[in-house]
């Protein structure tokens, strides 16, 4: 029922997604045709090769030969295609080709720095309201969590001016230094962990305040609770108390939420890819917006939207085995 | 005037009294909730620097050209200039206005849309609270500024920062209206609200004699939470460039700052001053609204900040 329920949530938010990139440029007073088609006649002073292709794929989609409710009907078939049309800027690339070209770049620093900040965030916010835990954990995560309130993308800019341009450790952009070739090396898989650095750091450093905050709400809930007087009336040591029987029982709402932190994340990870550079979405969608290259634009909001979508999918999938009580309801 | 102890004298003495008593209690709740203090101190410096500093630096020196350019903090400059001349003490004060304003009219537009959404989905329940819920439920899962981008870049000509608010506050109502609803729902079922309704207490009775004030506390928090997420998103969008290009505001000075490439120019004043604000602004509104939810919800009492 979970499950089916996601899936439904997801082929609403694809809908949702279609109309409004059926309805923004109609609503708009801007002709995305009109102004490429004088932007590239003055750049090239005169025709360009293969416009024409171009130009009949901005009229196919705007084209006033079909009746609306077909327009309507078109566009949706063609996010469900993932069929973007054409870029105007890296003209003639398709923009699904951009696109899937920018999103591993995306998926891999978000991938890691979020599984990160959990691992580290969780235990650090429950160790606040446990009466062993060592003193520090009460100096360390307070400014954790002050770090959380500021965007990611000026904790980047910070550490930019520190490391790259002062220190000079670490690059201070870009996926991979200008020079190499990507390919299957440990060189270039160096190089491209070095320039990874800085903005996986500057999202880490930012959110594994979020995870400390919403477990120590779950932990002081759980402590409560009487199956924890039970467990050290039994005599069980504090170790296994805090694992075993807190974390355990308090750390499965935090996927719930994950749930409702993955879209803030993927946010500030497109203003931190901005800031650095970096070869990802939020770069790309930054370069599309510079030129306003609208079907760009929407191709890589679609794209992370459709990432968002479908990671909270496989949330519902792995929900049940980490909570023992959602196991339960789905059979009985 | 030596005739003080007539009734009405003995009156304002006891009501000072009451008042002094008042005070003491809340110093004394204050000592006990310690972020909510440094975080109202903290938006208070930022407020008196945003509209104190009007009086004494003119709106034209935080324009291009209106001074020389890359200057070094100075006398005469005690923040530097950027590139294109603007004071960046002028942009320190007309910026965090400018994103003051943008945040509390989106966040106060966010919170009224979101408690009516929020109380009517709670309130009666079935396929209001069905249809309410969905649709937040799914909005929620798509990350806000993808969304502001795609009708930023639809909106042709120059946006003004009060446009700018209203397009945030389309979607900044999908966190209050699921934190009121919530509410609501756990308010509705508890003792004093079913003792009333016993008593015979008409509904909209049980709406604004029960229910709405026991609300305040969250709506304040709300509140705050939304206006902190509303200047995310607006800084967010003018540092993608897609804000109001002729007003001085804090985001547009960072997208300068990352197009012109400030570090490598060594011109660190620039970006240090929005910088500085935009944290002090971000680490204010958390503290405070730590500082609520603790004022809402003491059960959950909170430790170190």
């Amino acid at each position: 029922m979970r499950i089916l329920r996601r899936v439904l949530l997801m082929v609403f938010i694809i809908w949702i997604a279609a109309s409004i990139n059926f309805l923004m440029p109609r609503l708009s007073d801007r002709n995305p045709v009109e102004e490429v088609i004088a932007a590239s006649m003055g750049e090239s002073g005169g025709t360009m090769e293969g416009f024409e292709e171009a130009v009949a794929d901005f009229e196919r989609r705007f084209g006033m030969d079909q009746p609306v409710w077909k327009q309507y009907l078109n566009s949706i078939y063609d996010a469900l295609t993932f069929d973007l049309g054409m870029s105007i800027s890296y003209f003639p690339d398709r923009v699904s080709t951009l696109v899937l070209q920018a999103a591993p770049w995306t998926l891999g620093i978000m991938l890691t720095t979020t599984l990160l900040a959990f691992v580290i965030g969780t235990p650090l916010g429950a160790l606040t309201v446990w009466d062993r835990a060592p003193r520090w954990i009460n100096v360390i995560v307070p400014i954790v969590m002050i770090l959380a309130a500021i965007p990611f993308y000026l904790i980047g800019l910070i550490l930019i001016y520190v490391f790259a341009s002062r220190l000079n450790w670490l690059p201070t952009g870009k996926g991979y230094s200008s020079g190499m070739i990507p390919e299957w090396s440990w060189d270039f898989a160096g190089n491209v962990m070095t320039h990874a650095l800085l903005p996986g750091l500057s999202i880490l450093l930012a959110s594994v305040g979020i995870w400390a905050l919403s477990m120590r709400g779950m932990m002081v809930t759980v402590q409560g609770e009487d199956y924890m007087v039970f467990a050290k009336a039994k005599g069980l040591s504090g170790k296994r108390r805090f694992w075993r029987y807190g974390v355990r029982n308090a750390v499965a709402p935090q996927i719930t939420a994950l749930v409702l932190t993955l879209a803030n994340v993927v946010t500030g990870a497109v203003l931190v890819e901005r800031v650095f550079a970096y070869p990802g979405l939020g770069n790309l969608l930054y370069q599309a917006i510079l030129v306003n290259d609208y079907y760009l634009i929407f191709g890589c909001v679609y794209m992370l939207v459709l990432t968002v979508g479908i990671s909270l999918m496989f949330l519902d999938l792995v929900y049940p085995l980490i909570d023992p009580r959602i196991r339960a309801d789905a059979n009985g | 005037m030596a005739e003080t102890y007539n009734q009405d004298n003995q009156k304002i003495v006891q009501d000072w009294g009451t008042s002094a008593r008042r005070w003491r209690t809340l110093a004394a709740y204050l000592r006990r909730n310690p972020s909510l203090i440094v975080g109202t101190v903290l938006l208070f410096i930022l407020a008196m620097i945003a509209i104190g500093g009007q009086f004494f630096i003119d709106y034209s020196d935080a324009q291009p050209l209106s001074n020389r350019p890359s200057r070094p903090p100075s006398e005469q400059y005690p923040l530097g200039t950027d590139k294109f001349g603007r004071n960046l003490l002028a942009i320190l004060v007309y910026g965090t206005y400018l994103t003051g304003k943008v945040g509390l009219i989106a966040g106060a537009l966010g919170v009224i849309i979101g408690a009516i959404l929020g109380f009517l989905a709670g309130f009666y329940r079935g396929w209001v609270d069905t249809v309410i819920s969905l649709v937040t439920d799914v909005l929620l899962t798509i990350p806000p500024l993808l969304v502001l981008v795609v009708i930023a870049t639809n909106i042709s000509g120059k946006l003004d920062t009060n446009q700018m608010a209203i397009i945030i506050s389309l979607l900044a109502w999908r966190q209050p209206t699921r934190q009121i609803r919530a509410q609501v729902l756990i308010m509705r079922e508890a003792g004093y609200v079913k003792t009333a309704r016993l008593g015979g207490t008409s509904r909209m009775g049980i709406v604004f004699k029960e229910l709405m004030p026991n609300l305040i506390p969250y709506l304040m928090a709300s509140f705050v939470l939304t206006v902190a997420t509303a200047m995310l998103a607006s800084v967010g969008l003018e540092a993608l460039g897609l804000g109001p290009q002729n007003e001085p505001t804090l985001g547009m000075t960072i997208y300068w700052v990352m197009l012109e490439g400030a570090f490598s120019t060594g011109l660190w004043w620039w970006w240090a001053t929005p910088l500085i604000a935009l944290i002090i602004l971000f680490v204010g509104l958390y503290l405070v609204s730590v500082g609520l939810d603790e004022l809402a919800n003491p059960r959950t009492r909170r430790r170190g900040i």
